[in-house]
């Protein structure tokens, strides 16, 4: 899960590092009030789910609130890589002598988080690695024993010459790992951070992804959660227990299972249609998952035909026939349907699918190609 | 013989008298799994269908000599599971919970790593030795006894991978559900190592999807370590970069771990990927004639391999810290054959030793050969479409 910086900084806060003061603000008379009250220069920065605000024109240095105001109007409604920018995150300017990077994630492949540094920050960070990877200077953290100051201090030291700013930046990523660990993130970055003329090192951004897993133990962190008006339908689905994400195409899939999901999407496009949507309505599925699903599905204009791929374990298949039923009752969809349906409770299934009109396949490659025929696309 | 279960297997359920553990426990015991024991905190005492139920593992340990585990309970509860499992003893732990947060799971694995504990999972349906014993929630009457190892990160897939194999007459030695989490006990390599040292398996069938470089490493490792032929398939080839497919490890993230950089990496050592379930039997039938054809003539060849199992046995203790029980011992012999033939390169192999054996030689030499038998098969593919 995504969060906006504005929500970042305040955890970051939380954990005791120090970022410029700010406030999140809706119109361009609260930006101007803001930098009035905090007084100008500040920064003006859209706030939407994704990376590359600043080249898109999204932030913005305010000498003074009328410059401000006259941003905000800009920035907010703007369009950033199909998002609007609905709020900015308005924050004191800082003097900046040094721009450097911090981030810690998880390495898959060694099982460890792995704490990143550059003296080189502010800039795409992914395009220092392409380019010069010895730019950036990686540490594994044991997880046991978690991060140890000398650790954090032997990093700081390869991005920052004077002792005391280095001492200044080991604190603050003592104080990063502590908030990846603890808040159940996946991805914690500064970019930059930065230090003033003065000697001091601000966090003056911060990005925060968050562990779905690790949700259930932090409701705060719940609540931040925000649905993109294109995430609308993967949201629903979430709270029925599915999971979806929708595409471009024009067969609609049901699916228990993720990997089998996945693979019935690419055996459409093997025989030439286009996925819709990956959907799996998961283990135990009461008939109201497969009802919820339908009703997602169908809601897309692209849709031209929907095959149901389940492979009965957990999951039975009388409960998924059930559902399909009572669906088709409920929507009257007049795209065909096919259904394949095997294992558990296979034979129970059929008979409740013997007096609706739809179509069935026995196997796989049958239901995907006989989908395919029936949207007209071959 | 099949991997990492077999007849000595003794299960202790943990989270016995849940719903799903109450309902999987029935099915495991009717596929004829040895279940000695459940437990549920405070319900010590009672039994369920006629297994006894402890307070703890330990004691279950202690009273039923158990020495396999299946967690079937809530997320809240499952790392502190696996912790009291380890703790109690038991050798193997099959995580059946879905949705451990990864951070903690960071921890488990060190954990478990240096108390020489496996763990498959989480978020995984288990593992079945088909006609021997299920510890896990698959479909037993899919599998058929035979002779394919069957490795994947996913769940229903696989009983679809499964159910294709078994109607097309290729029987299963094990079947193995890694699970699909960004970090997980049990890994593709380690399943390779140990379907490669297993006898009774004949070809192996690995089922990948998008998320991770775990593919690409086992590619790495097959290239250098395994004789047997495999065959793969990977699934989320139309998945779009940065959503999160279901399981909580697929996803396209910074660009990497698409399906098509693992198909390539795959294909590049010789192994055919499926473009769907069905195919992987016609492809195994071409892999393991390719084999027989490849052996009658080599068949001069003496096999060296058990001597070096005996000659690695002994160096165990140097080489791991391990609490050695007698059937750990038994696991890891096979661990150390490879270990043995590691020689540089990727994290997962690279803890283990350096020195080269024998068995080493001919393992690489051995490859070479099959990869070229592989290329053979893939024309063949291409020609029957």
């Amino acid at each position: 899960m995504k969060i906006h910086e504005y929500q970042a900084r305040e955890l970051f806060a939380s954990f005791g590092i120090n970022v410029p003061r700010g406030k999140v603000a809706y119109t361009p008379e609260e930006v101007r009030d803001i930098a009035a009250e905090y007084g100008a220069p500040v920064m003006v920065k859209s706030q939407v789910h994704v990376g590359g605000r600043g080249k898109a024109g999204g932030i913005k240095h305010c000498p003074d609130t009328k410059s401000a105001y006259d941003n905000a109007q800009n920035i907010l409604g703007m369009d950033i890589k199909g998002l609007t920018v609905k709020k900015v995150l308005v924050t004191e300017a800082v003097d900046i002598a040094h721009k450097s990077y911090v981030g810690i994630i998880i390495d898959r492949a060694a099982k460890k988080p792995v704490i990143m540094v550059s003296a080189e920050g502010g800039i795409d960070i992914e395009e220092v690695a392409a380019k010069t990877p010895e730019k950036i200077h990686k540490w594994h953290v044991d997880p046991l024993v978690g991060l140890r100051m000398f650790e954090a201090r032997n990093l700081a030291t390869k991005i920052y010459a004077n002792p005391k700013t280095a001492a200044a930046a080991a604190k603050i990523i003592m104080q990063l790992y502590d908030c990846f660990i603890n808040s159940d993130t996946s991805l914690v970055e500064i970019n930059p951070l930065v230090t003033t003329p003065a000697g001091e090192v601000i966090a003056i951004d911060a990005k925060i992804n968050i562990d779905d897993n690790g949700l259930y133990r932090h409701r705060d962190l719940e609540e931040l959660r925000e649905v993109e008006a294109s995430e609308q339908s993967e949201n629903e689905a979430r709270q029925m227990g599915l999971s979806f994400v929708g595409l471009e195409g024009n067969i609609g899939c049901v699916v228990n299972g993720a990997g089998l999901a996945m693979a019935t999407m690419d055996l459409v496009k093997h025989h030439g249609g286009q996925p819709a949507n990956f959907l799996d309505i998961g283990g135990s599925s009461n008939p109201e998952k497969v009802v919820t699903a339908m009703r997602i599905i169908l809601r897309d204009p692209g849709v031209k035909a929907i095959l149901f791929n389940i492979f009965g374990g957990i999951t039975r298949c009388d409960d998924v026939a059930t559902g399909i039923v009572r669906a088709v009752e409920e929507f009257k969809p007049s795209v065909p349907i096919v259904v394949r349906l095997t294992g558990t409770n296979e034979e129970e299934a059929k008979k409740i699918l013997a007096n609706s009109q739809l179509q069935s396949a026995d196997t796989m490659v049958g239901v995907v190609t006989r989908a395919i025929e029936l949207a007209g696309l071959n | 013989m099949g991997i990492l279960v077999d007849k000595k297997t003794r299960v202790v359920v943990q989270g016995i008298t849940g719903r799903d553990g109450s309902f999987h426990t029935r099915q495991m015991k009717e596929y004829g799994t040895n279940i000695v024991a459940g437990v549920t905190p405070g319900k010590g005492g009672s039994g369920f269908e006629g297994i006894p139920i402890f307070d703890s593992v330990a004691e279950a340990v202690k009273k039923t000599r158990a020495n396999t585990s299946i967690l079937f309970v809530p997320v809240a509860f499952a790392v502190d599971a696996i912790y009291e499992a380890a703790d109690a003893g038991i050798e193997l732990i099959v995580c059946i919970t879905e949705g451990v947060p990864t951070n903690d799971m960071l921890q488990v694995y060190d954990y478990l790593k240096r108390r020489g504990v496996r763990l498959i999972g989480p978020n995984s349906p288990g593992i079945i030795h088909p006609g021997v014993t299920k510890v896990g929630i698959m479909p037993g009457q899919i599998h058929k006894k035979g002779d394919i190892g069957v490795v994947s990160r996913s769940g229903t897939l696989t009983y679809e991978v499964v159910y294709n194999l078994t109607i097309r007459d290729l029987g299963q030695s094990t079947c193995i559900g890694i699970g699909g989490d960004p970090i997980i006990g049990t890994n593709f390599i380690d399943c390779l190592e140990r379907f490669e040292a297993d006898p009774k398996t004949k070809g192996i069938v690995m089922i990948g999807e998008i998320g991770g470089t775990d593919e690409e490493e086992a590619a790495l490792y097959i290239k250098k370590y395994v004789t047997k032929p495999v065959v793969a398939f990977i699934a989320g080839r139309t998945a779009p970069p940065g959503k999160r497919m279901g399981h909580a490890g697929a996803i396209i993230s910074g660009g990497t771990g698409t399906a098509a950089e693992k198909v390539k990496a795959l294909n590049t050592v010789g192994i055919p990927v499926a473009v769907s379930p069905a195919e992987i039997a016609d492809l195994m039938y071409k892999k393991l004639k390719a084999v027989k054809t490849q052996k009658k003539k080599t068949a001069a060849k003496p096999a060296r391999k058990k001597s070096v199992t005996r000659k690695s046995t002994k160096k165990k203790s140097i080489a791991k810290k391990a609490v050695a029980k007698k059937s750990t011992a038994k696991k890891s012999a096979a661990r150390k054959i490879a270990a043995k033939k590691t020689t540089t390169g990727k994290r997962a192999v690279k803890k283990k030793t350096t020195k080269k054996t024998v068995a080493g030689k001919s393992a690489t030499r051995k490859s070479t050969a099959s990869k070229s038998t592989t290329r053979t098969s893939k024309t063949g593919t291409k020609a029957r479409k």
